[in-house]
Parts: structure tokens; C-alpha cells; sequence
């Protein structure tokens, strides 16, 4: 009773959340809800809902922004990326966490503080490495430096969960004469799916989202992925909202969609960072 | 032959265990390594080495020593650039982080509703800047959004081209910046109030302590770790920033909203100076790794930050 009794009301908590919840909130509504507004209403009614909804703007961004195209190849790149990044990472991953390597340590190490490396460092002799070998404008090269990018993350986070699986299954295969492939192919993929997933959701959100190196790497309109795509198509429909936002809602569906459905694994992956600290 | 034969297994077990095991391990890091190698490691190396030249990205480089250094120090705009990057670590450092705190703690003190408020919070976070500079660069319009909302109401603060104005600019994207954060910042910060001991909060209250007291006493020693860490990111995070600024001013009016980052990409891919742009790089870099470092091996020592 004496507890109950001095337990704090709850309704300032709710009143200040929900104004953070209205921060947050507000603008995407706003974002969702001019896509449907035709210019002439945008300007009689710039904030509040759409008298009528017009599904123009998305037909007409669809046809003069090319997202058929920019689509396509924001699929392909994210899709080649998280391929190629849990293919390196997760053999990787089984090396350090499994298989015992001289030096593996100092590579643990790297692949915590090789994050941190910043671009602003390389991308210009990256750059003109690319031009070498001809990876300038091709969707190959930029895959292949997204998955330099986002390996060291993948990798560690993989390497923890890797390690944290029992031992035993591991030594029994062992007894039995198993391969090093063996164990990795079906003892450890099967068993470490989870983070696999969870890898593959950031890596995935990381190179949908990605803008320097692709604004950089990708200038050809038709290889572009969805955030150059849209940005070029900013500038040049600065002036009309509507189909611009449409454009933007086009891009971030998806990710919404996909983040309902598998919040908390989103969640779990790009904090992961912040709570092994 | 008899005497041979043993040997030769000798020689094949050296091999055999020196080479031909280690590589059946080692397997399977190569292919990672390489890629690493090639996308980060040989291109950092490839940039300290150019900010000690004058290249240009095409004919022959010369050696110049600390030249480019030398004129950084003296160049205004980098200076600008520098500042203006300080003034965004400040902010972030202090305004995203009380919101993050302020929110957390209110979430970790309620029991209905936690799920759907830290599910809003979270959405802008996963927002690539294209998207968050569409929302605001509406919102802050003078002629569409919140400041013309708020001058048809009488109160004219805000109806002016933010991301226009020189004494703005910098400021405007600053808090696009930390609007798309925040909520991560709540999201990483309760999941670490929620480990906290509930005796703790329990022995606070028997002691008569205020709400605000056992924030200050109970909440912020517990999760000092994670409170260090987000500090930490945001600080490599903020100094690195480059898209909010690209997208919105390019880094003007006047390089009024500069950051280092978008100087040395004009500096590489609009002037040709790739030398300068190196210099610019490494001192990035320098910067980045002055507070990375201190963390490193105050862990390393068993600090608990």
C-alpha cells in the first residue's frame, strides 16, 4: 500500500511522449500526405489532409523519375551487397570466432575499429583506384565497396554470435572427422541464423540509404540507385512538392513495411554498437 | 630409398602443418580481407601519402612536404569549415542527448504504450538524409511550412528561408540532423535504463528522493557506459557529416555551412586538388581519432566509461 501510494503519476510522462511522438510523427504524416496533393491545393493547404486523394503525382513520378529503373537498381545494389557482405563476413566471422588463427586477435580488433576508419580518407584514392580499373559508373564497383564497408560491422557482430554457440555440437562433429566446412556449412550457418538476419537487415538498411559514395561512384542516370535518384530529381522539381514526395514515399515504404514487420531485429542490430559497450 | 622415404614424410608433415592446415583455416578470412584491403586499407594509405603531394589526380605528383598542412592553417574557408563542424558536435552533443535521456526515461517509468511510442520514435532514424531533407526543407519553407503556419497566427519568427540565410543555415541542418537521431538515442538509452537495478530506484524513493534525484543519482551512474559510448558516435558521426549538408546548402550561402567534409569533396572532385583534399583527410582522420583513442585506452586500463 505504502508503495502504491508513493508511486509517481504517469499522465506528465504520457503528455511529454506524446509530444515527442508528434515531433517525430508529424512530419512523415505530412511527407504521406502532400504525395496525394495536387500543386494547386499544396499551396491552399500546405500542412492539413488532402481535400481529395490524387494518385497522380506517384503515375507521374513513376514515368519522369524513372523509378521503374532507379528501383531496380537500388534492388540490385542492396541485394548484391548483402549477398556479398554475408558471404566474406560470415566465412570470416567462422575463422575468427572458430577456427584459430595466429594474429586472430589483432583482426577481431581491426574489424571493431575498422568502422571507424572515415571515408573522407579514401574515397578520393578510391576513387581514382576505380577509375584504374574501370569501376567508375558500374553497379559491380559499388557493390563491392559497400561490402568493404559494411563487412568490419558485419563481421563482428557475426564473430560474437559465432562464438557464443555451445561447444559441444562443434567437438562432437570434430570426434566424428568433420571438415572445417562441414562444421561451418551445418553446424554453424544453421545455428547462427538469427544473426545472419540481423546483419543482413543493417547491411541492407546501410546501402539502401547510402548517399556519398554513390553520388560519387554512380553519375550515369540510368545506373542510379533510389537516394541519388531522388536527389537529382529534387533538384531539378524543386518546386513541385507533391511530386517530389511522392518520389520519397516510393523510397521509404519499404523500409517501413519492413520495419513493422521485423522491428525488433532492426532495433537489436543498430543498437548492437551502443549496448556491447 | 629406404632413408629417403621418412624424410620426405618429415618434410610433408612440416609442410603439412605449417602450410597446408593454417590455410585450411585461414580460407576463409582471405576473401575478406582482401576486399578490406582493397576498399579501405590500401586507399587510407594511398591518401595519407597524397596529402604530402600536389597532385591533381592526373599528371605527374611532386613531393611537397607539409606544404598543404601549411595551407590549411591559413586557409579561412577551412577554418570556417572547422568551426562550423565544432558548432555541430556541440549541439548534438547536448540538445539530441538530453531529448534521447529525457524520453527514455519517461518510457522506462511507464507500463502501457512503451512499444508503439519507441516504434514512432525509432522510424526517422532509419530515413536516408534524402528523405529527412524532403520533410524539412517543406517544412521550413517560408512560403509552405511551420513558419508560414505560424505567421498566418501572428507570430513571425520563422518564415524565412532558413537553409537561405547565412546566420541560419548551419543551425537548420544541425536540427534535421537531430531530428532524424533522436529516437535512436531514447531506443539505445532505455534499453540500457531497463538493465538497471529496480532496488536501486526502490532505496532512492525510501530516502525520499525526487524524481529529478534519482535521474541524477540512480539513472545517469547506471548507464554512464552506454551514456559515454552514444557521445562517442555522435561525436565521430557529427565531425564526418556530409550529406545533410551536400543536400541542403552544398555547404553555402558563402560557405556559411561549410563542414570539412563538403569542402574537401569540392576541394577533390570540383577543384582537382586531390593533394589538398588528402591533407584534408588526414586531418579528418587526426581529429576523429584524438577522442577514439582516449576511450581505447581508458577501457583498456578497466575504466568503466
Amino acid at each position: 500500500m505504502l508503495k502504491s501510494g508513493r508511486e509517481h503519476s504517469t499522465i506528465p510522462n504520457h503528455v511529454i511522449l506524446m509530444t515527442l511522438a508528434f515531433i517525430a510523427f508529424m512530419p512523415i504524416a505530412i511527407l504521406f500526405m502532400n504525395a496525394f496533393k495536387t500543386t494547386a491545393e499544396i499551396g491552399r493547404n500546405p500542412l492539413g489532409m488532402p481535400s481529395e486523394w490524387h494518385y497522380e503525382n506517384f503515375t507521374e513520378a513513376w514515368e519522369v523519375g524513372r523509378y521503374g529503373t532507379i528501383l531496380r537498381n537500388s534492388v540490385v545494389i542492396t541485394g548484391g551487397t548483402i549477398v556479398g557482405t554475408l558471404i566474406l563476413a560470415g566465412s570470416g566471422a567462422y575463422a575468427l570466432a572458430r577456427l584459430k588463427l595466429r594474429g586472430g586477435d589483432l583482426l577481431t580488433f581491426y574489424f571493431l575499429v575498422g568502422t571507424s576508419v572515415p571515408a573522407q580518407l579514401f574515397i578520393v584514392p578510391l576513387f581514382i583506384m576505380w577509375r584504374n580499373f574501370g569501376l567508375i559508373n558500374t553497379q559491380l564497383g559499388l557493390i563491392i565497396i559497400y561490402c568493404g564497408l559494411s563487412s568490419p560491422f558485419a563481421t563482428y557482430l557475426l564473430r560474437s554470435y559465432m562464438v557464443s554457440l555451445p561447444e559441444e555440437f562443434m567437438e562432437a562433429a570434430r570426434v566424428d572427422g568433420a571438415t572445417n566446412w562441414h562444421i561451418f556449412r551445418h553446424i554453424i550457418m544453421p545455428l547462427s541464423w538469427p544473426g545472419f538476419v540481423t546483419a543482413a537487415l543493417v547491411v541492407g538498411l546501410s546501402s539502401w540509404n547510402e548517399f556519398l559514395f554513390a553520388v560519387t561512384f554512380l553519375t550515369d542516370p540510368s545506373l542510379k540507385p533510389i537516394s541519388t535518384g531522388l536527389f537529382a530529381f529534387q533538384s531539378r522539381y524543386s518546386r513541385d512538392w507533391g511530386l517530389t514526395n511522392a518520389g520519397a514515399v516510393i523510397m521509404i515504404l519499404p523500409i517501413i513495411i519492413l520495419f513493422l514487420i521485423l522491428q525488433r531485429r532492426f532495433v537489436e542490430g543498430l543498437t548492437q554498437g551502443g549496448l556491447k559497450a | 630409398m629406404t632413408k629417403a622415404a621418412p624424410r620426405q614424410a618429415a618434410h610433408w608433415q612440416v609442410f603439412k602443418t605449417h602450410f597446408v592446415e593454417p590455410l585450411g583455416r585461414w580460407i576463409y578470412i582471405i576473401p575478406l580481407l582482401i576486399v578490406n584491403a582493397v576498399v579501405i586499407i590500401i586507399p587510407s594509405v594511398s591518401g595519407i601519402l597524397y596529402a604530402f603531394t600536389d597532385w591533381n589526380g592526373t599528371t605527374e605528383a611532386n613531393f611537397i612536404g607539409l606544404d598543404n598542412f601549411g595551407r590549411l592553417f591559413q586557409d579561412a574557408v577551412f577554418f570556417r569549415a572547422f568551426i562550423n563542424n565544432v558548432t555541430y558536435t556541440g549541439i548534438f552533443l547536448i540538445v539530441p542527448i538530453a531529448v534521447g535521456l529525457l524520453g527514455a526515461y519517461l518510457l522506462a517509468g511507464i507500463r502501457h504504450g512503451q512499444v508503439v511510442y519507441r516504434l514512432l520514435y525509432f522510424i526517422p532514424y532509419m530515413f536516408a538524409s534524402v528523405i529527412n531533407t524532403q520533410i524539412w526543407r517543406y517544412l521550413l519553407h517560408p512560403k509552405h511550412g511551420v513558419g508560414a503556419f505560424l505567421a498566418d497566427h501572428g507570430i513571425t519568427f520563422l518564415d524565412f528561408a532558413v537553409f537561405g540565410r547565412r546566420s541560419t543555415a548551419l543551425y537548420g541542418i544541425v536540427f534535421v540532423d537531430g531530428w532524424h537521431t533522436w529516437g535512436f538515442l531514447v531506443v539505445l538509452y532505455l534499453a540500457a535504463m531497463t538493465q538497471v537495478d529496480k532496488e536501486l530506484y526502490e532505496v532512492a524513493r525510501l530516502d525520499g528522493a525526487t524524481r529529478l534525484q534519482q535521474f541524477r543519482h540512480v539513472t545517469l551512474p547506471s548507464i554512464r557506459p552506454t551514456l559515454i559510448f552514444s557521445m562517442l558516435i555522435i561525436f565521430i558521426g557529427t565531425t564526418l557529416v556530409f550529406d545533410h549538408v551536400y543536400i541542403l546548402t552544398g555547404g553555402g550561402p558563402a560557405h556559411a555551412s561549410e563542414v570539412m567534409s563538403t569542402y574537401l569533396y569540392t576541394q577533390a572532385f570540383e577543384n582537382f586538388d586531390v593533394g589538398y583534399a588528402a591533407s584534408i583527410g588526414v586531418i579528418l582522420a587526426l581529429w576523429v581519432s584524438v577522442p577514439l583513442s582516449i576511450f581505447y585506452v581508458l577501457r583498456r586500463r578497466g575504466w568503466q566509461i
